[in-house]
């Protein structure tokens, strides 16, 4: 008998079963892709035996993870994915892909001009011109630039009253929240601070590195990655927890950095908790007390991002929005909703795109909400322009249920 | 009972020693006939390492065997490049090894006897050995590189096949040799047993060559002649990936599960020696001691084998000829063995060909053919060595690959490496004939359908032999009725889809129960599930 009973090589615990297949949305919609076996553990033991067999259709895997969630036998297959498209494909990003994966580096560009620049993302012209150029879908709505940054506001309003509460927690923003949408940030401000727990900014937060790693920019990624986990680090150790409110971000930061980007990060994995998990447990623990606002009512239908299905954490974004009195929630089944963070933005893959949120937006079409509870924010952007509904952040949701002021007074006890 | 007169040699066995004597008798424009009782490739052919041998392993015992071998690697790589892998090797000295006498003084009168066969021989430091082949025992205290390579057997015994068929070769499989026709001290022919069909019939010719393998011994006993063989069980292991691509050796004294070889998808640990009786050469199991023993060797080669999947184990005979003196086999010289019976024995118009080694099949196949020649009086010369195989004009995946037109996908790639340059005989015309039907292995059902059109393929072990189709990781659970369904189907009978599956699923799980645990286990439980399942209960039962 062996040393250990079950294969080292992940790749090799497949016992071929193709239940992955099954819930595959690419495979279902893009005849050209082979699926998550076959250019996953199928394709590994080829690719070992010579590169020449590196497939180029695995560019067309929006790494969604339903594939590892469904896997009966812990086969990290969209990793196994990415790392050959990190090993093998050789080809340069181009440039539409460098200026969708480098969030942190369009953003401050593009917030300063944002009057300009969304004015002009929003023009029929512009987005032709952008769709025969660099191939960014002329069909797509793309996201606006807020003028004011997050971090900018944090800085100038909210900054120097934080010391005064007695609990602290440091806050991973994200770049949509500081870019695209700095009002997400500033209800987790209220709302924590509510609860009596000061936020504190992560010293030097850079992307965390999901679009760099879709695009083939590994080594900017990695760089983001080892300046994060030295903040994050240097956050822990003045006692701060790490509180995280974008699904993707913290895949990639729990998952993605020790898998592909060889960062370690076994010292602060326990330490990073995404907003619903850590309310939740804090709420139900009664360490922190909520004060919900009188006759506040909504009819909101969640849809769990592919990334939330794939850190198992959807129960805490349920169960914490089931606490409001007056929330009418409604789970949409688990489907995908196609655009998969930059995947979607893409010429070549806005069909398919569309067709693999087609369940989805049929779905939320016949149970019309009032509008949908969603973590993820290119989720947000798929499902308001495919289905009119508004999409909101549990964050915003709670930010809007709750009494803000009498929960602070009774957590400030 | 029919008789066909129109043969100038018959050849008994469709092993590599038989088809390239085929090949070459068929170039030397002689009329062959082949007869072969299962498939081509299927004894000691296709039960070995794959191991293109440098002839370093025989360097220092049996210079002879050495050079022979040096030579026909040199010729393997020009004649056979779809067959052939230029791994290289390495000959590693573990720390053990010292103790135990084989240490670095011995690596230096090693590679003395390398370059005096004629082999190119280096050593290497420790840090260049784990940088050229990163899954190598990291204690290693000595490396040397040596012109290793791998070799598809299957893959070089269809080709010579192939090529002595294009050369007028008649090839019966499952075609079993019964008994001589002898007139006196003469054999004129053979009397065979179809064995799919069930009728006898008589072949005759001038010549009978015996290239049997270890039953050769048999087919000699039928003419009333003994050749004292030996047979040597060497058992295998087949690991789930390439886990070296460089072939590791153990720089000593020939021993137990020594080589390391990565051939194709998967590398193959082995190997065991073990005399059998005659009785067990056609059922071999391998042994849970074999199995713990190959591991344990394999290990100190490559560690990572401890953790690493295990497809599933095999074993062959070595057809050596027995010194009786030795009762281990190991000090045997594995040379060429050709036996004029005539000169030897006295019977006319029969010659055996035995001993030897994958590696020095056509130099068999030369002297045996040298043998029919001079029997026949024929005087033409040997071309084998300078012709190439068919599939390996130009066998590089990279190149045979640009042949399809478009994007080549990943079931042309695989059908390029396997196929070589006959890859373009695959006719891709539809939307079905680009679907894989076996995903471990890339197996599109085009190639399934040119292998049974032209390859002489009849059961799903035999399509398997020439497409690597169910040699995967989960062997067969996923594609073998796809498979079997397309095979029925060209067979012209549908109703065979069962049958075949069932006795390829059989095949393998003898295979895998010797291996049977861990993620194989899970697997042979996911096939069991498959294929054998019964509902376990009812609801009202509960």
């Amino acid at each position: 008998m062996q040393e250990k009973n079950i294969s080292a090589n992940n790749f090799e615990q497949c016992q071929k079963c193709s239940l992955c297949e099954t819930v595959c949305p690419v495979m279902a919609n893009n005849p050209e892709y082979g699926g998550p076996k076959r250019s996953g553990p199928d394709g590994e033991r080829y690719r070992l035996k010579n590169g020449i067999f590196y497939d180029d259709s695995l560019k067309y895997c929006l790494n969604c993870k339903r594939c590892e969630v469904a896997c009966p036998s812990g086969v990290r297959i969209a990793d196994l994915i990415q790392q050959a498209r990190i090993d093998f494909n050789r080809r340069p990003p181009k440039l539409r892909d460098m200026m969708l994966a480098s969030t942190d580096q369009m953003g401050p560009v593009a917030s300063a001009f944002a009057p300009i620049v969304n004015f002009s993302l929003g023009l029929a012209p512009v987005k032709g011109l952008l769709d025969v150029t660099i191939g960014l879908d002329h069909r797509r709505t793309l996201p606006k630039y807020s003028s004011e940054t997050f971090v900018r506001w944090f800085n100038k309003h909210a900054a120097a009253s934080q010391d005064s509460f007695r609990k602290h927690v440091s806050y991973y923003h994200g770049c949509y929240a500081n870019y695209n949408y700095p009002q997400l940030a500033k209800d987790f401000v209220a709302v924590m601070n509510a609860f009596g727990y000061g936020v504190h900014l992560i010293e030097r937060e850079r992307c965390c590195g999901v679009a760099k790693i879709a695009n083939g920019m590994i080594e900017a990624a990695t760089r983001d990655a080892k300046i994060n986990m030295a903040a994050f680090r240097k956050s822990i150790s003045a006692g701060r927890d790490i509180i995280t409110v974008s699904t993707t971000c913290t895949m990639t930061l729990l998952e993605e950095y020790p898998e592909l980007l060889k960062v370690d990060n076994g010292d602060v994995k326990a330490h990073i908790n995404l907003v619903e998990q850590f309310l939740y447990k804090a709420i139900a623990s009664g360490e922190v007390k909520p004060v919900w606002k009188e006759g506040w009512k909504a009819r909101a239908a969640y849809h769990c991002p592919c990334h939330q299905e794939r850190l198992g954490l959807g129960i805490f974004t349920t169960e914490l929005l089931k606490m409001i009195p007056g929330m009418e929630l409604i789970e949409l089944e688990s489907n995908c909703c196609g655009i998969a963070g930059t995947y979607g933005f893409k010429k070549e893959n806005f069909k398919v795109s569309q067709m693999i949120g087609r369940p989805l937006f049929d779905e939320i079409a016949a149970v019309a909400p009032e509008f949908v509870a969603c973590e993820c924010e290119t989720c947000k952007w798929q499902i308001e322009m495919s289905t009119g509904v508004a999409v909101k952040n549990p964050v915003s949701i709670l930010a809007d249920a709750l009494d803000l002021q009498k929960t602070s007074e009774l957590n400030s006890l | 009972m029919p008789i066909n007169n129109e043969f100038d040699v018959i050849i008994v066995g469709g092993g590599i020693t038989g088809a390239g004597t085929a090949r070459d008798c068929a170039m030397r424009g002689l009329k062959v006939l082949l007869i072969e009782r299962h498939d081509i490739a299927t004894g000691a052919t296709g039960r070995n390492h794959g191991l293109l041998h440098s002839g370093a392993r025989y360097a220092l015992k049996d210079s002879e065997s050495a050079e022979e071998c040096i030579r026909e690697n040199k010729i393997l790589r020009s004649i056979a490049s779809n067959c052939i892998e230029d791994t290289g090797g390495l000959f590693i000295t573990l720390p053990e090894d010292a103790d135990s006498g084989f240490g670095l003084d011995y690596q230096t009168k090693f590679i003395d006897a390398c370059i005096k066969a004629g082999i190119d021989a280096q050593a290497i430091s420790p840090e260049e050995a784990r940088e050229k082949e990163p899954s190598v025992n990291p204690s290693l205290i000595g490396a040397v590189v040596v012109p290793d390579g791998s070799v598809d057997p299957f893959r070089l015994c269809a080709a010579n096949v192939t090529d002595a068929a294009m050369h007028g070769a008649k090839i019966l499989v499952y075609t079993e040799f019964l008994d001589f026709i002898r007139e006196g001290d003469t054999i004129l022919g053979v009397k065979v047993l179809d064995t799919r069909t069930g009728l006898k019939a008589e072949y005759r010719a001038p010549v009978t060559v015996n290239a049997a393998g270890i039953w050769g011994h048999g087919v000699a006993a039928k003419a009333g002649i003994h050749i004292g063989m030996y047979p040597a069980k060497g058992a295998l292991l087949v690991f789930g990936h390439r886990v070296n691509n460089v072939v590791i050796n153990r720089c000593r004294k020939s021993a137990d599960g020594d080589i390391l070889v990565p051939g194709d998808s998967v590398t193959v640990i082995g190997t065991t020696s073990t005399k059998v009786p005659f009785e067990e050469c056609d059922n071999m199991e391998v042994t849970p001691e074999e199995v713990s023993l190959l591991l344990r060797e394999g290990c100190a080669l490559c560690p990572s084998l401890a953790s690493t999947r295990i497809l599933r184990a095999y074993a062959g005979v070595r057809p050596l000829v027995a010194d009786d003196s030795d009762p281990s086999g190991r000090s045997i010289s594995r040379g060429i063995v050709c036996l004029d019976h005539e000169t030897r024995d006295g019977v006319k118009g029969f010659v055996s060909i035995t001993g030897g080694k994958l590696m020095t099949y056509r130099l068999m196949a030369e002297l045996a053919t040298d043998a029919v020649c001079r029997k026949l009086g024929e005087n033409k010369l040997c071309e084998t060595a300078e012709t190439p195989l068919p599939g390996s004009v130009d066998g590089r995946i990279e190149t045979v690959s640009k042949r399809f037109e478009g994007k080549v996908s990943l079931g042309q790639k695989s059908a390029a490496g396997r196929q070589g340059d006959l890859v373009g005989k695959l006719r891709f015309d539809s939307e079905a004939d680009r679907q894989l039907v076996c995903e471990c292995e890339n197996v599109t059902l085009a190639e399934i359908k040119y292998a049974v059109a032209e390859l002489g393929v009849t059961s799903l072990m035999d399509l398997r032999r020439r497409t690597r189709v169910g040699m995967g990781t989960c062997q067969g659970t996923l594609c073998i009725r796809k498979a079997a369904k397309a095979l029925a189907a060209a067979l012209g009978d549908p109703s065979l889809e069962g049958k075949l599956a069932a006795d390829y699923l059989d095949e393998r799980w003898k295979g895998m129960r010797a291996v049977g645990w861990g993620d194989t286990l899970r697997e042979m439980e996911f096939m069991q599930r498959v294929y054998k399942y019964e509902k376990p209960y009812s609801y009202d039962e509960i």
